[in-house]
């Protein structure tokens, strides 16, 4: 008896708290966007959370009846989500997000991307033919992604577009106030040169000036192999690289190793929103950040 | 660097193997030159490449700058980005924007029997469809060419052509042909051509993407491996939170288990009832009922030359389940997957028996799987199947004919082992001890799986 009540809440309770928009984002930095900028007026949720990859992940069932009732996809795109996403849309049956509707948003689509590919081949590993990305990593690059989500609930929530424009202005001098700090504190850091996990940080090397000189992984995707790593050892053994950069979701074995060895010291840098216990929102997440590069920097 | 460091070792090993080339000292002299000639080629081109490259990316770092400067000062203007939603990525392919998405898979195998697979047959279950053991010895598997991409705005279409070596033959199929709606309102759509019906677990599923060589004894027993038929399916999905589809299809019930288009062409119908969910990060699930009936009319099974002949109707039900589990969901590190499914059938109409006459069949027959995937660490797996199938006896008419089942259920357990350089290919090691034949066989199977070009997102 007591099932089938439950399964009649469940039932019905969807219909009952009726947000106005309906997000479904593909990685938790798009899902708090959402928030700054719909605030109470949309209900979000993300199919990735911080400690995962966003390249591989699951069609599971349970993301399936996700999009299947979302009014708004946000996802980064440029093939970041191609193991997973068209696998969920076509069995979501949800004509409203379809890529080419209103719906449907990859947010790689506002930015300009880098490493866009001319030539392109599996040899090379798993590399994206429309550039980079993550490009979460730059602040430039969400406030961009803010300005066309903004809009988008506007269009498809006419009714409340006021009420976004005011979020979007108040997230967008909020977000240039911080901005500016981010860039002041973070000037020690111009040219510091960094050894990457994966290149997922072309863009926060591109905003703050790093350079990336090496990455872990032999081939973008290719997880890292002893012998490139003995090579990587060669190279910086003597003092080559001011930090080793990894995400929270990858090993810690291959930056540890090459660390003690070299003495660079291993950094693990939240790549979105959640992805270490002091990055709670799109604001601390950049904090913690610059945070962590500096407390290694000097 | 290493380009021309190893063009020239190799042109100098295939100089010293080859000694008619270098027979005199200054034909040695003028291929020196010519090597050393080369080397500068290169080495300057190779500069040059690097100029290029490193300005381009100079280029590409200052456009990001001046782009992003662009949007800072048209803020509180017009909003810049384009209000229409640009040509998806997940569509667009560079400079083939209107090609359909092309992926070629390579398969390939060699197996190895202790008795002949060509003589293989399981009592009481004569093999239909494309059921039984893959061929002794070296040979290529399917060769399957998918084909993809949306029609317009409201329908995509979706062709799987296997190339497939039959006694010696090549012969193109068209495996899956079909049509789907993207745009039915409600959570509804519609699937029109030839598909892989819906049924089941495993049925859907391509071969490339088993996780062992081979379908379980069920679905080859039961299904002819796997049912494939021209039709219509209808699916939807339910507006709740939790998921749960609902999906039903009718075919012209051609294909085993169904047979001869009965009712003019409308044999078989289906129905799939399945819903899912996740427990934590790190644990997911999916289970399913499913239901098949068909008409036959001549089925054909069991020996080629001298087939069976089944007229009447089969009723199957099916259960499946699985279980995936994966550390924070993070499913290419590690994982472990559990899946089991269990049909019963009935059979009932009569079977024509080679130079005879048509006897009276009814007969219930049931059968299951449960299997086991566990990756360790990224790339490498391994796996357990364990295979069991189950028969009421047909009676005494059948005495000494292959509808007869054995006194010993037939049964099957599979190990396997496998290794993914990446998503795009698999090396596979299996071994299978099967009871269910005539005689208790241990099998040795390698297999290849490679795939290029356009490859679809997996389901679940």
């Amino acid at each position: 008896m007591q099932n089938i009540i439950l399964l009649a809440l469940l039932l019905v309770a969807p219909l009952a708290v009726r947000a106005d928009v309906r997000i479904f984002a593909c990685e938790p930095e798009w899902a708090a966007l959402a928030l700054e900028l719909g605030g109470d007026r949309i209900e979000v949720s993300s199919a990735t959370h911080a400690l995962q990859d966003p390249h591989y992940i699951q069609a599971r069932p349970s993301l399936i009846s996700k999009v299947g009732r979302a009014d708004l996809i946000v996802c980064s795109g440029a093939q970041l989500e191609i193991g997973w996403l068209p696998m969920l849309l076509n069995k979501a049956n949800n004509p409203a997000v379809m890529p080419g509707s209103k719906g449907f948003m990859e947010a790689s689509q506002y930015v300009t991307t880098l490493d866009v590919a001319t030539n392109v081949d599996r040899s090379q590993g798993d590399v994206h033919p429309q550039g980079n990305p993550h490009i979460q990593t730059s602040p430039k690059n969400i406030l961009l992604v803010a300005e066309a989500m903004s809009k988008r609930l506007a269009e498809l929530d006419p009714a409340n577009a006021e009420t976004y424009q005011q979020k979007l202005a108040d997230f967008r001098q909020r977000w240039s106030v911080a901005m500016t700090d981010w860039e002041k504190r973070a000037s020690a850091l111009r040219g510091k040169r960094v050894i990457v996990h994966h290149k997922s940080w072309v863009y926060l090397e591109n905003w703050l000036g790093l350079i990336e000189v090496a990455t872990l992984e032999p081939l973008p995707g290719i997880p890292p192999t002893a012998g490139h790593l003995g090579s990587l050892l060669e190279r910086f053994g003597n003092n080559g690289a001011d930090f080793i950069i990894r995400a929270p979701y990858q090993s810690d074995k291959p930056s540890q190793w090459l660390s003690e060895r070299t003495g660079i010291p291993a950094i693990v840098l939240p790549s979105t929103v959640g992805g270490t216990d002091q990055a709670t929102d799109l604001f601390k997440w950049f904090d913690d950040i610059i945070d962590r590069l500096l407390a290694n920097g000097s | 660097m290493r380009t021309p460091v190893i063009g020239i070792l190799w042109l100098c090993l295939m100089g010293s193997m080859t000694p008619a080339l270098a027979q005199t000292s200054s034909e040695l002299d003028t291929l020196r030159a010519e090597l050393a000639q080369m080397r500068a080629d290169y080495e300057a081109r190779i500069a040059q490449l690097e100029k290029r490259l490193d300005e381009a990316e100079k280029k590409a770092g200052e456009q990001q700058t001046a782009a992003v400067q662009a949007e800072a000062q048209a803020v509180n203007q017009p909003d810049p980005v384009q209000s229409a939603p640009a040509a998806s990525s997940m569509t667009g392919r560079g400079d083939n924007l209107m090609n359909p998405a092309i992926g070629v898979i390579f398969q390939g195998q060699a197996w190895s029997y202790s008795t002949d697979p060509e003589n293989y047959e399981i009592p009481g279950f004569p093999l239909g469809g494309e059921a039984g053991p893959l061929p002794e010895g070296l040979s290529l598997g399917e060769t399957e060419i998918d084909i993809s991409a949306n029609v317009d705005d409201k329908f995509t279409a979706w062709l799987t052509v296997p190339i497939v070596v039959e006694d010696g033959d090549i012969a193109v199929e068209v495996e899956e042909a079909w049509v789907e709606t993207t745009a039915l309102p409600a959570g509804l759509s519609l699937r029109m051509g030839r598909f892989f019906s819906n049924i089941g677990y495993l049925n859907d599923k391509h071969s490339h993407s088993w996780d062992f060589a081979d379908q379980p004894l069920v679905y080859q027993a039961f299904l002819g491996s796997q049912y494939v038929d021209d039709g219509l399916q209808l699916r939807w999905l339910a507006p709740t939170d939790f998921y749960l589809e609902l999906g039903a299809e009718v075919a012209r019930g051609d294909r085993y288990p169904a047979g001869g288009a009965a009712n003019s062409g409308v044999g078989s119908y289906t129905l799939h009832l399945r819903s899912g969910g996740d427990v934590g990060y790190s644990n997911s699930w999916q289970a399913g009922l499913s239901y098949l009936q068909a008409d036959a009319q001549e089925r054909e099974s069991g020996s080629e030359d001298e087939p069976l002949l089944f007229t009447g109707q089969t009723d199957m039900y099916m259960a499946e389940f699985v279980w995936k589990w994966a550390p924070n969901g993070n499913f290419r590190q590690r994982n472990f997957i559990f899946q089991a499914e269990y049909m019963w059938r009935n059979e009932d109409g009569s079977y024509q028996l080679p130079y005879g006459n048509a006897l009276p069949y009814d007969t219930d027959q049931r059968g299951w799987y449960l299997q086991t995937v566990y990756q360790p660490f990224p790339r490498w797996r391994i796996g357990f199947r364990y295979d069991l199938l189950t028969s009421d006896n047909p009676g005494p008419l059948y005495a000494d004919t292959p509808l007869m089942p054995s006194a010993s259920d037939p049964s099957r357990y599979s190990l396997m082992t496998d290794w993914s350089n990446s998503e795009f290919s698999r090396l596979r090691l299996q071994y299978t001890r099967d009871q269910a034949g005539l005689d208790d066989d241990n099998q040795w199977g390698l297999q290849y799986i490679y795939s290029i070009g356009a490859h679809g997102a997996h389901t679940f």
